[in-house]
């Protein structure tokens, strides 16, 4: 069976056919062509495909794309403020060499970017915690830990 | 890695749900979180024609304490149980549970009443139901029934739930008093699914135990209470021997092998986490 639906992925409409049983990762990256979401175990565990439907961090590998009729997306491509410019999160990645390949990134961004923003005043611990949603097998992890603890003390530095 | 084709239907009511489930009888099955079933649909451990979406179900959604219980919709998301005042309140060992279960984007997704209805041997919320006498609410085709939680779990992925019903909510008794509630469990890495696992549940007067409550998960195929180890913890106060209530939990449990762990293994750890947990829930209870 397949449908005629309307997602909203960052802010834009995106009319599309697609098969009840197309996972949402896939509808993102190959009807919306947005390629920024990456796929890679497909079962809940690397956090690669992580999104933000209503805002919420969430894998999309495990939705239908059928169940987000009526949701807000928000990819990586929706965290930047702007075009060429860098969230609080992409830059304190860049600056702490949270990345090597770049493959876990996506999933990386759009969860810190969530989970800094509902708990600015996480422990480290919790921080930690938090990262271990998300595979990286480049950096060792320590870029990324430090990458989030540049972030959050923005964070709190902004909200004061 | 993708599922195979089925039919997905979005009903907005319970009633709905059920008349589909009726509709469609064994070629359908309810999706809540997916959290569980999509992978075993990806993996193509099951196939379905039909999926019936919980996800737009609003009166799935409520919180609310009635009398001396809380009651917690099916589709209630982790997330919210491991954060809403009113739970963390009324019943701490839920919220305590829930930060066992993966990671944040999954508790996000995933709900209360699935993963009871799921029934994972390893998973944490349904040894919490059994542990506290929860009380699961169904809706089927022959109406609505109260299931008590020792009749619920019935072995690995299998419940009382008959075809065409579904679970609506879960009822969780509120402790008064000074009590302690602890979740304690062994898993390779945060986030995995438990080797072994305790909820433990404890209410104390002055030196006296008076109420407790302890299951087990990831020892065999449904979460296993220890009533005997309870009986000792009440009898002994809160200076009981804790290795022996720890002991007595492991005692006539039979776990199995699995790459993860040997069956001896997880009965040893099962007896010295149930001792950890006791302690802990004692001292919570007198702070
Ligand atoms: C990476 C990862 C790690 C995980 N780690 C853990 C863990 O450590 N501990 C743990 O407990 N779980 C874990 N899970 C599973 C997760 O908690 C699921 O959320 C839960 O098991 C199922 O809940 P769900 O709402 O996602 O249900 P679904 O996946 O939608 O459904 C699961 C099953 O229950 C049935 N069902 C769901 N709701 C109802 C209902 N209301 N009435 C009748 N039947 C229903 C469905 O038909 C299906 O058969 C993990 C999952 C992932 C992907
Ligand atoms: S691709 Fe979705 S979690 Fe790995
Ligand atoms: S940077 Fe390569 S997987 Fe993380």
């Amino acid at each position: 069976m397949s449908r005629n639906i309307t997602l909203n992925i960052n802010g834009a409409q995106h009319t599309v056919d697609v098969e009840d049983r197309m996972l949402l990762s896939d509808a993102i990256r190959e009807k919306a062509g947005l390629t920024g979401t990456h796929v890679a175990c497909e079962h809940g565990v690397c956090g690669a495909c992580t999104i933000l439907l209503d805002g919420e961090a969430v894998r999309s590998c495990l939705m239908f794309t059928v169940q987000a009729a009526g949701h807000e997306i928000t990819t990586v491509e929706g965290i930047a403020p702007a075009p060429g410019e860098l969230s609080v999160v992409q830059r304190a990645m860049q600056d702490n060499h949270g990345l090597q390949c770049g493959f876990c990134t996506p999933g990386i961004v759009t969860s810190l970017t969530a989970y800094l923003r509902d708990f600015p005043n996480a422990s480290d611990d919790e921080l930690k915690e938090a990262l271990s949603g998300n595979l990286c097998r480049c950096t060792g992890y320590m870029g990324i830990v430090n990458a989030a603890r540049q972030a959050q003390k923005e964070i709190q530095g902004s909200a004061k | 890695m993708k599922p195979a084709p089925f039919e997905m239907h979005l009903p907005t009511s319970v009633s709905e749900v059920v008349a589909l489930l009726d509709e469609h009888g064994d070629l359908a099955k309810p999706i809540a979180g997916g959290q569980s079933l999509v992978p075993m649909m990806s993996l193509r451990l099951a196939s379905f024609e039909h999926l019936i979406d919980l996800n737009g179900v609003s009166e799935l959604n409520q919180v609310s304490v009635s009398g001396d219980s809380l009651r917690i919709g099916a589709m209630v998301r982790q997330s919210t149980a491991e954060h809403d005042p009113q739970i963390v309140k009324s019943a701490p060992l839920v919220a305590k549970a829930i930060p066992h279960i993966g990671h944040f984007q999954i508790r996000n997704r995933g709900t209360v009443g699935g993963s009871i209805a799921h029934a994972d041997p390893s998973s944490e919320l349904p040894a919490v139901a059994l542990a506290l006498d929860a009380t699961i609410e169904a809706v089927g085709p022959n109406g609505s029934r109260e299931i008590a939680a020792k009749d619920f779990f019935l072995s690995t992925w299998e419940t009382s739930l008959i075809d065409g019903e579904i679970l609506t909510g879960v009822r969780f008794p509120i402790w008064s008093g000074k009590c302690g509630f602890v979740v304690e469990e062994v898993a390779r890495r945060h986030g995995d699914f438990a080797l072994v696992g305790v909820a433990a549940a404890v209410q104390v007067d002055g030196s006296k135990v008076t109420k407790a409550a302890i299951a087990l998960f990831g020892v065999g195929g449904t979460p296993v209470r220890a009533s005997e180890a309870e009986q000792a913890l009440i009898a002994g106060g809160i200076s009981a021997d804790l290795d022996a209530v720890g002991k007595l939990a492991a005692m006539n449990l039979a776990p199995s092998d699995d790459v993860h762990a040997s069956g001896e293994y997880r009965k040893s750890v099962a007896a010295t986490i149930v001792a950890r947990a006791i302690a802990k829930a004692l001292k919570e209870a007198q702070s």
